[in-house]
């Protein structure tokens, strides 16, 4: 299956599902909610992105998450200490990239598996974060709050930042040389070494902007719940991934599209926000994420099987 | 992994010092040994009866729980939904006890390895015959998993008033060794230990792990099922993580369905991993394993002992891995994890 058409997978399923949906609620079709429950998944989207360019690598992130939760908790001891906005905005965007590009330092030049790599950041991140603020909540000002609420021409400031980001992804994955050595780290490492390509500075960027997205993330979670907590945003990993491979994104690296994971963040976000119209329980929704990433990944396992035999 | 030749009827160690080597349980060794002389420097309340009988409380559930992930891990894979499955089990357990409080507690065991044999074989299927990589299998499954548990149990909590007595006692009593008592959980676990080093040294299965672990590509040329044996690590991993789920209902009085097992993955992985194991596959025992749970539960009882908050606990945790990993990256060099 050629990579344009596995685009169309989640589209096809955004509209389908609308169509299915709204016939039986009504009240979801009413814009200003939408737009309202889409700030919600922003911070999604923005790791989305990020695991998009890192699975693309040949490598994993599992621990945007918990990357997301410490610089969130980070930037509220900064204010604590009377930092100004400005002077966190750049603190925050610094911290999540550094805590990524740890990450690819140890993937890239300790030439370890990302998983484990990740696996052991993930607890550690989420451990700093719990062991710095402990189970209080940390209060933000009111200067920073409701960044949400903000509006410019009609569509909230967040959904603006992402596809600000999006197309900015677009253009480098799509576009750029950047762009193209992830395509090329990802489907064959050692003929990259062989053509030239810098594959240890490609791993790091890849992790890097990962985390830089975390870092944005966690201004836009902070400005949005008023508090920050070491124990939010549980489950984003898997949220991220899910909405990567869903937008067809191999999972064995070297295929993928950014205008895939958007359109599969659109699908992830409006059937989550249809199941809290239906009343569907948090630990459901739950349930529900995990079959459709085994699901989407098993599909396109099916599919690659298909078209290998008709090619053969 | 060493080679072995011959009728398979030599035995797979050539001398007794080699039969007890303990090579790659130095580190585990060495570690235990820090942390309790540490400790104790600072507090010497540490070696106290009822610190060390702490520390043996800790380990029952770590070890079954390790036992199954080192299984799978020695066969090439990861299981991170591990702390679901214990979940589950526990829940599932508590709800028989409440249709029928008198059920014996082999029969409860029976059941709490069943339900964690069938979220393991849902595992193992996927991984083996879907070829989708066990990492995204089992971040899946950890969510889902969850999930049900809380659509079996309703979001109530089994309380203690549920779990028959009887079953709670295996924590409190057991064979009194000195001032110290080694709780029946301790003496299953260790049981479990045995028979599991037992299956590894000497079952064809057990061999086969190795060998697929270890290269898969010769085990498939020699003739091995790399599905099938790998599709069998994860369903004896989530048996051992169900009956992990009656002896957390056994430890601790109750379950609830949202804290049960929660990051308990962690835990085991951290475990597993100190305990030497190669994280790729193919090499293990479960002599460094047991050490590296033991390692674990003496940190625990260090944390609280010294007065450091359970805050820390995560932090350690990840330190630990990473540690671990980034010693042992000589072995695990650059492979691909899909």
């Amino acid at each position: 299956m050629g990579l344009k058409k596995m685009l169309f997978i989640p589209l096809i399923a955004v509209l389908l599902a609308i169509v299915g949906v709204t016939r039986s609620m009504p009240q979801l079709m009413d814009v200003r909610y939408l737009l309202d429950s889409s700030t919600l998944y922003v911070e999604t989207g923005l790791l989305a992105l990020g695991m998009t360019l890192v699975i693309i690598s040949g490598n994993i992130d599992l621990s945007v998450g918990s990357n997301l939760v410490l610089t969130a908790c980070l930037v509220a001891k900064l204010f604590e200490r009377g930092w100004s906005i400005s002077l966190v905005l750049v603190a925050a965007c610094l911290l999540g990239t550094s805590f990524g590009a740890l990450n690819g330092i140890m993937v890239a030049k300790f030439r370890l598996p990302s998983f484990l790599v990740t696996l052991g950041t993930m607890a550690l991140y989420r451990g700093a974060a719990q062991a710095a603020l402990g189970p209080a909540s940390i209060k933000l000002p009111g200067g920073f709050k409701g960044i949400d609420q903000a509006r410019l021409f009609g569509l909230p400031w967040p959904v603006l930042i992402f596809f600000a980001l999006a197309i900015g992804f677009a253009y480098l994955l799509h576009r750029t040389f950047l762009g193209r050595w992830i395509f090329s780290v990802g489907s064959n490492e050692r003929a990259s070494v062989y053509s030239g390509v810098p594959t240890d500075r490609v791993k790091i960027s890849v992790f890097a902007i990962t985390g830089l997205m975390a870092g944005i993330g966690a201004l836009l979670l902070d400005s949005r719940l008023g508090v920050a907590r070491y124990d939010v945003a549980r489950g984003i990993e898997l949220d991220s991934i899910t909405i990567a491979v869903l937008g067809g994104t191999a999972i064995q690296g070297g295929k993928g599209t950014v205008l895939g994971t958007v359109s599969a963040l659109a699908l992830v976000a409006f059937a989550k926000t249809a199941m809290g119209v239906a009343n569907v329980k948090a630990e459901y929704q739950l349930t529900a994420m995990g079959l459709l990433l085994v699901l989407a990944v098993l599909l396109t396992n099916l599919a690659g099987k298909f078209s290998a035999r008709a090619i053969a | 992994m060493r080679q072995y030749s011959g009728s398979g009827k030599q035995a797979p160690w050539n001398t007794w010092q080699e039969a007890i080597s303990i090579h790659r349980e130095r580190t585990a060794l060495a570690l235990i040994g820090l942390v309790c002389f540490a400790t104790g420097l600072k507090e010497p309340r540490f070696f106290q009866a009822q610190s060390v009988e702490s520390v043996l409380l800790w380990m029952p559930l770590i070890t079954v729980a390790a036992m199954g992930e080192l299984i799978v891990i020695l066969s090439g894979g990861i299981d991170i939904s591990i702390g679901s499955m214990l979940g589950f089990s526990g829940i599932g357990v508590g709800l028989i006890f409440k249709a029928n409080p008198h059920l014996p507690i082999a029969a409860a065991l029976s059941a709490g390895f069943a339900i964690g044999f069938l979220l393991g074989t849902t595992n193992g299927v996927i991984i083996s015959w879907g070829r989708v990589p066990p990492l995204v299998v089992t971040i899946a499954t950890l969510a889902s998993f969850r999930g049900l548990t809380f659509l079996l149990s309703r979001g109530d909590q089994i309380d203690s008033s549920m779990i028959p007595d009887s079953l709670t006692s295996l924590a409190h009593r057991g064979i009194p060794l000195g001032s110290l008592t080694f709780s029946w959980l301790l003496v299953f676990a260790l049981g479990i230990c045995f028979l599991t080093a037992l299956f590894l040294r000497f079952s064809r299965l057990g061999r086969k792990l190795f060998a697929v672990g270890g290269n898969a590509e010769a085990a498939y040329l020699r003739g091995i099922s790399i599905s099938r044996t790998t599709f069998v690590a994860y369903a004896i991993c989530g048996a051992l993580a169900g009956l992990a789920g009656v002896m957390y209902a056994a430890r601790f009085g109750f379950v609830n369905p949202g804290s049960a097992g929660q990051n308990f993955e962690l835990t085991v992985i951290a475990a597993v991993v100190i305990g030497g194991t190669k994280l790729t596959g193919g090499e293990g025992s479960v002599l460094g394993v047991l050490l590296g749970c033991l390692l674990l539960s003496c940190i625990n009882v260090a944390l609280s002992v010294l007065g450091i908050e359970a805050n820390w606990q995560m932090l350690t945790y990840g330190l630990v891995i990473l540690a671990a990993i980034i010693t042992d990256g000589a072995r695990t060099r650059s492979r691909r994890w899909a």
